[in-house]
């Protein structure tokens, strides 16, 4: 059997205490009226009785078939339906349970109980409805909820295989140079890369950092294409003295300085620096990449390729915020700034 | 002696192709580059007979350099780029080596570099290295171009229309136009189609630099530029102008 509105326990005990209430008021009206106790208990309970049995069948009945929220017409139908079958079955009823005067002055308020009895069954009707399209709705947003996480987590797995095979087969390259003049070197750098994929592999997304390990993290990077390149690279970081606490999701960084690395090592000839600074201010983490930039090759505006739109969507996805990076070109130096919330 | 250059950007990267040629005693390296503006120059200074160019370099990466050069020398690629990517320029090149390469792979490449060159077979850097090499996206959004011995990136949306001149396409920007050794073909494909129109069987036009377009003469049509330039815009041109504009 589908799911009704009385599927609940809590539903269940207010529609029995309603007709509880309900046949109470009945009789003691009936008893105002000058009915005998027995006869006005008589008539409320089984007129309440088939009523309340009645009502059920109408939550029964729409949780098998629900007319479409236009269709009022059918709806009223069902209710006019009902209450007819409600009242012949209760006339019977009273035919053949109660003393004769009940059953009499129950046919000289027919049109009255009718009435009544469909306004119930209207109220039945209008509440089952209501309840069953809330839950279609909290369905839909479950739903809608779920698919949103199916597609974060593809999205976030589809960011992370941005590897970059660049980077490590020019490492391997390098080491592979350095084997014959420098071993002791090629050794260190195998070392450095080692360390580096190890904890590339180790990481995942989901998981939050400290910023100091975050750091020696990106420090092997770093320290790899320095190697590379020689001296053409330099890097200058400082922190804020309370900023190594904080925390932050893996691996946000590593795109940003990448992406440092990318226009200002890759795209230039000259001796550059990337500086990066940590600093923390009204709860957030803020931490500002530069790197120098060929004004004549790229704009600052194109400056953001993938690995910066994937930092923006990442931090979206995490805290529903687009304000939290900021990218700015002052002549030939690109600034990227990332704010993230700390608990 | 066999005249060879490296341009690589790597100076570890360099030493490790000047260490397997130290085998090669016929081989002489006359020059280390580090970017595609030192290969052009040392290229047409040197006349080198073989040059080992890698393909991802600041500022314009190998095959820019190379389409720069007018009588390019034998090339030996040597890149990180994955097989996938590099097998289209397979055909072209007398070899390309992956990074990293061993000794022996190194000295295949040679071997074939030299049956080449023993049997006079002239490799050819057909326009076909430069289209595909165009469409990979290791190629940016810009166009190289070298004007009295200088060489200028081109960045596309600088781009104000292509006009034909016989041989050559001349490349229209706010800050002059430069002249490149390429069909209006080859930039209508290079181009993105919803910025860049043939307008004209002799014009492209970038979308984005279009104020106005007046009618002309019986069936043409003129566009008018933000820079208060004309470029003609014939009856089919037209028409295409108007489906990329929605109209």
């Amino acid at each position: 059997m589908p799911l009704t509105a009385l599927s609940t326990y809590r539903y269940k005990l207010y529609y029995t205490g309603f007709w509880i209430l309900w046949s109470g008021v009945h009789a003691w009206v009936l008893q105002e009226l000058g009915y005998s106790a027995r006869n006005a208990w008589a008539d409320s309970v089984i007129s309440n009785g088939l009523l309340a049995i009645t009502g059920l069948l109408v939550i029964v009945a729409l949780s098998y078939y629900l007319p479409r929220k236009d269709q009022v017409t059918s709806l009223l139908l069902l209710c006019i339906a009902f209450t007819l079958a409600w009242v012949a079955l209760t006339r019977i009823s009273l035919f053949q349970m109660a003393d004769e005067t009940v059953y009499t002055h129950f046919n000289e308020t027919i049109q009255l109980r009718g009435a009544i009895g469909f306004l119930i069954l209207g109220c039945v009707v209008l509440l089952s409805v209501l309840w069953h399209s809330q839950e279609d709705q909290k369905e839909q947003e479950r739903r809608k909820n779920e698919s949103d996480r199916i597609a974060r987590d593809a999205e976030l797995f589809k960011l992370r295989q941005q590897l970059q095979p660049h980077f490590l087969f020019n490492s391997l390259n390098s080491i592979s140079a350095l084997v014959a003049t420098q071993p002791s070197e090629a050794r260190k750098m195998i070392q450095q890369l080692s360390d580096y994929l190890r904890s590339t592999l180790k990481k995942e997304e989901h998981t939050w950092v400290t910023l100091a390990e975050e750091l020696e993290y990106l420090q092997l990077y770093l320290d790899i294409e320095k190697v590379r390149f020689g001296h053409r690279l330099s890097t200058k970081i400082t922190s804020n003295e309370h900023t190594p606490d904080c925390k932050l999701p893996a691996l946000l960084l590593q795109p940003v300085v990448e992406n440092a690395i990318k226009f200002g090592l890759y795209d230039t000839t000259e001796n550059i620096t990337i500086g990066l600074h940590t600093d923390i201010s009204d709860k957030l983490l803020v931490i500002t990449v530069e790197n120098p930039f060929d004004s004549s090759l790229s704009q600052p505006k194109t400056g953001t390729g993938f690995g910066l739109s994937s930092v923006q969507r990442r931090l979206y996805l995490l805290f529903a915020r687009n304000d939290l990076l900021e990218t700015a070109a002052k002549e030939n130096i690109f600034i990227t700034r990332i704010k993230i919330p700390q608990q | 002696m066999i005249k060879t250059i490296i341009i690589d950007d790597e100076p570890l990267a360099r030493n490790i192709v000047k260490e397997y040629l130290a085998d090669y005693s016929r081989v002489k390296i006359l020059e280390e580059c580090k970017d595609g503006f030192e290969g052009v120059k040392a290229i047409m200074q040197h006349q080198p007979d073989l040059i080992f160019l890698d393909i991802q370099m600041p500022k314009i990466n190998g095959f820019e350099m190379l389409e720069l050069v007018e009588q390019p020398p034998a090339v030996i690629f040597t890149t990180a780029f994955d097989e996938y990517a590099i097998r289209a320029f397979e055909a072209h090149a007398i070899d390309y080596l992956l990074k990293p390469f061993s000794k022996e792979r190194f000295d295949k490449a040679m071997q074939k570099w030299v049956q080449q060159h023993d049997n006079n077979i002239r490799p050819s850097l057909s326009a076909s290295l430069f289209e595909t090499a165009a469409h990979t996206p290791l190629h940016s959004n810009r166009i190289v171009v070298k004007t009295n011995n200088k060489i200028k990136i081109i960045p596309v949306h600088d781009i104000l229309y292509l006009e034909a001149a016989d041989d050559y396409v001349k490349i229209h920007t706010a800050g002059g136009a430069y002249l490149k050794n390429k069909t209006m073909q080859y930039f209508e494909q290079l181009l993105d189609e919803h910025v860049f129109v043939r307008s004209h069987r002799s014009y492209i036009i970038n979308m984005q630099h279009i104020t106005r377009i007046d009618p002309y003469e019986k069936e043409s049509y003129l566009a008018l530029l933000n820079t208060g330039q004309k470029v003609p815009v014939s009856k089919t041109g037209y028409t295409k102008l108007k489906l990329v504009l929605g109209l």
